[in-house]
């Protein structure tokens, strides 16, 4: 058993055969000339010895190497690279199985927010008329913390329509710090979620650590490889064209591990890549072609994931911007660059680029969630709860992406249309047409019931002047927050606490 | 025996299911008796008009009725139940007046008023007038007032329902009451009304005893008003 997702049986395509073809050679030809610059000894040793042609040069403080890679190298990258992704889950029925060739569409959340916002609501009294009092959600941005990150995993564990986790805030407690955040962000997750965690690193040192983490939830190595509880994101690009010396060893690290990992890469439109959509899905392919050469020669066979993430610049203040329709253009684009490769992809929809949950945020999302997964890409990331481009989360956003996400899903059913549902709809319009009020009503009942009618709009207020949902959505998260949290075993966190060092003592639910 | 057809009529007025044909929520019930079955078959075997409308139909309706408050039921549910509750009181009818009762629990006209062709409010009130027990007139779409003046007299009711989705519709609500009072009949019937434009507001404007925001409503107020 895994998880359901959606399916997306006629995925849209926007590029045609040839256009694709057409974005696969300029990406060839960019990946020779002008190369990549590597900042990564390591990258490049491999990269030279599988007959790329490497120049050394200088950049600025760093050593740093042009490399030009054949079309040979990304032919023998994408051949090796599987079709199929596990991620696993401490539920095993929540693990994904990822399939380039299948059309299943996952949904999670995602990533690493600054900043948190609390609703509370409160009573209003107007100026003009004392007697009108009125309920209205206040919002309150803060600082994200540790706790707020097992809320938001406890949370996403209770949401139907998330299928995995990536942490949707950056722990910022003045107890963690770059020795200690891996090892907890990763923790905090675990702890509190039975769906797949995914996740970047902050300090290559840590990498061993989480890992045994994993392997202690799964039941030991082996168990990890069947069933990876945890993959990576890196972000091994630096847009435009460019491979970061750190991340890359953790890339490198990753593969030869047998653990997943996302490719990531994330150019803006307008400034680290161009914001034509031809220059910016030729050029993001390519970089992310780049990930999964070094993934690939590292470890044949590895588990890869095509992570292209473009985003379109904000002509104002080139911050980036998610709920426009080039983000919708880039992302559907490569989609099906992905799917050409048939490798597994890990594409975004449903970011906000309003800063608190309301009518433009709701424009926003609902628009890149009906868009992007049409073109079914395996997972998407980053759909749940996030405002102000990734800055912010809100758990009662969460809870309305949730709510959206299942409109969305609902929306790719396939339409039952065939010869025997034909001919019992005809029957009942002849039996509606001999009662006398001739209403269909009574035939809806089963459907609804087999949850083939979907429901009405669950946040609704009462009011008939005021808009209620956030209200409404806030007494839901109230209500998950109640209910128990699905911790690891005592046994479990005992042994994790007693091997990985530096875990904070107050994450530890069996602690007095 | 008795309980055990009561029972029966309990379960199927939850289905929703007028006769053996009808599909209910659940499976396992095709092609077994529906309502209006089963109660021409408990009166046949002698159980007591009153325990056929108290402990079956009516009762079997009050579930509904949590169920819907509960949020387990919803509009159609209600609906396929009253309309079977409403088939099996036509078959009670003559038992109920046998019994030297009076019948249904009183005679309600309903109709949308002039130039006027939307019904499905106005159905839908009907469907659980009659499902709560009411004997109920249903004069369609696009009647005229002196027409519905007339049924009003013709039938003696109690209670008239008109319903109007058109503001420009709306006006031929108070030309039937005006046309009523013309009679002399205003005090023998009280009118409800009931539709999208209207309001309580409305209705006193215009002199109707009362309005109904929904068909629930509609049942509560023909309960006060008759």
């Amino acid at each position: 058993m895994s998880r359901e997702g959606v399916q997306v049986a006629k995925p849209y395509q926007r590029m045609t055969r040839e256009q694709i073809e057409l974005v696969h050679r300029t990406s060839l030809e960019l990946l020779e000339k002008p190369g990549v610059l590597v900042y990564s000894q390591e990258a490049v040793a491999l990269l030279s010895d599988a007959g790329a042609k490497v120049t050394q040069t200088r950049e600025g403080e760093y050593d740093a190497w042009w490399v030009s890679i054949p079309p040979s190298l990304v032919q023998k990258a994408l051949e090796s690279a599987p079709s199929k992704v596990v991620l696993g889950a401490r539920n095993p029925e929540n693990q994904i199985v990822m399939d380039a060739k299948g059309y299943h569409v996952y949904f999670g959340s995602g990533s690493e927010t600054n900043f948190w916002l609390d609703v509370k609501p409160e009573i209003f009294v107007s100026q003009e008329n004392p007697e009108n009092q009125r309920v209205f959600p206040t919002i309150t941005r803060r600082r994200g913390t540790v706790a707020d990150l097992c809320k938001s995993a406890h949370l996403s564990d209770n949401l139907e329509n998330l299928d995995f986790f990536i942490r949707n805030v950056n722990i910022q407690d003045p107890d963690i710090n770059e020795g200690n955040k891996d090892v907890n962000k990763f923790f905090a997750s675990l702890n509190n979620i039975t769906k797949h965690v995914m996740g970047g690193l902050t300090d290559f040192g840590q990498m061993d650590h989480v890992v045994r983490m994993a392997e202690i939830i799964a039941g030991g190595r082996e168990e990890l490889l069947k069933n990876p509880v945890i993959s990576f994101i890196t972000s091994v690009i630096k847009s435009p064209l460019q491979v970061v010396d750190e991340t890359a060893e953790k890339l490198i690290k990753i593969a030869r591990l047998g653990l997943p990992v996302v490719i990531s890469s994330s150019p803006q439109g307008g400034s680290t890549a161009p914001i034509d959509e031809a220059g910016m899905v030729a050029q993001v392919n390519a970089e992310v072609l780049t990930g999964i050469i070094i993934n690939q020669l590292a470890q044949p066979g590895a588990p890869v994931i095509y992570g292209a993430v473009p985003v379109r610049a904000r002509m104002d203040d080139l911050h980036d911007m998610y709920g426009v329709p080039e983000f919708c253009y880039y992302n559907t684009s490569c989609a099906q660059m992905a799917r050409f490769y048939e490798v597994p992809c890990y594409s975004t929809a449903g970011v906000g680029d309003a800063k608190v949950p309301g009518i433009q945020a709701a424009a926003e999302k609902m628009f890149t969630h009906a868009v992007v997964p049409r073109s079914a890409p395996d997972i998407v990331h980053y759909a749940f709860g996030l405002l102000e481009k990734t800055n912010t989360f809100c758990p009662e956003q969460a809870v309305l992406d949730n709510h959206h996400i299942g409109m969305v899903k609902f929306l790719y059913r396939e339409p039952r249309m065939d010869e025997s549902e034909m001919e019992r709809v005809k029957e009942i319009i002849e039996e509606v047409m001999q009662t006398p009020h001739r209403l269909y009503s009574r035939y809806t009942r089963r459907l609804l019931r087999s949850g083939g009618i979907f429901p009405a709009y669950p946040f609704e207020g009462e009011g008939d002047d005021q808009d209620e949902t956030l209200l409404k959505t806030h007494e839901k998260v109230q209500e998950i927050m109640g209910r128990p949290r699905q911790h690891l075993s005592e046994a479990i966190c005992r042994e994790i606490y007693e091997q990985i060092p530096g875990l904070l003592p107050r994450l530890n639910p069996y602690e007095a | 025996m008795s309980e055990k057809i009561i029972e029966q009529i309990v379960a199927n007025v939850l289905q929703g299911r007028r006769d053996k044909n009808d599909e209910g929520i659940d499976e396992g019930y095709d092609g077994t008796p529906g309502v209006t079955e089963l109660v021409e078959e408990a009166l046949e075997q002698g159980v007591p008009v009153e325990k056929v409308l108290g402990e079956g139909l009516s009762h079997g309706m009050t579930l509904v009725g949590e169920k819907y408050e509960s949020g387990e039921y919803f509009i159609p549910d209600m609906l396929a139940a009253a309309e079977a509750v409403g088939a099996a009181m036509e078959i009670m009818e003559p038992y109920l007046v046998k019994d030297g009762g009076q019948g249904s629990k009183g005679k309600i006209v309903m109709a949308t008023v002039e130039k006027d062709q939307h019904d499905i409010g106005k159905n839908l009130v009907t469907i659980m007038l009659k499902g709560a027990g009411y004997a109920v007139v249903d004069l369609g779409v696009n009647v005229p007032a002196a027409r519905i003046v007339e049924v009003v007299e013709q039938e003696n009711a109690g209670l008239l329902g008109l319903s109007a989705l058109l503001d420009t519709t709306m006006p031929f609500m108070k030309e039937t009451i005006e046309e009523l009072k013309n009679k002399n009949l205003k005090d023998n019937v009280r009118v409800m009304i009931g539709g999208a434009p209207t309001n309580e507001d409305f209705a006193r404007e215009i002199g109707a005893d009362a309005h109904g925001k929904d068909a629930f409503a509609a049942v509560k107020i023909a309960d006060q008003l008759l």
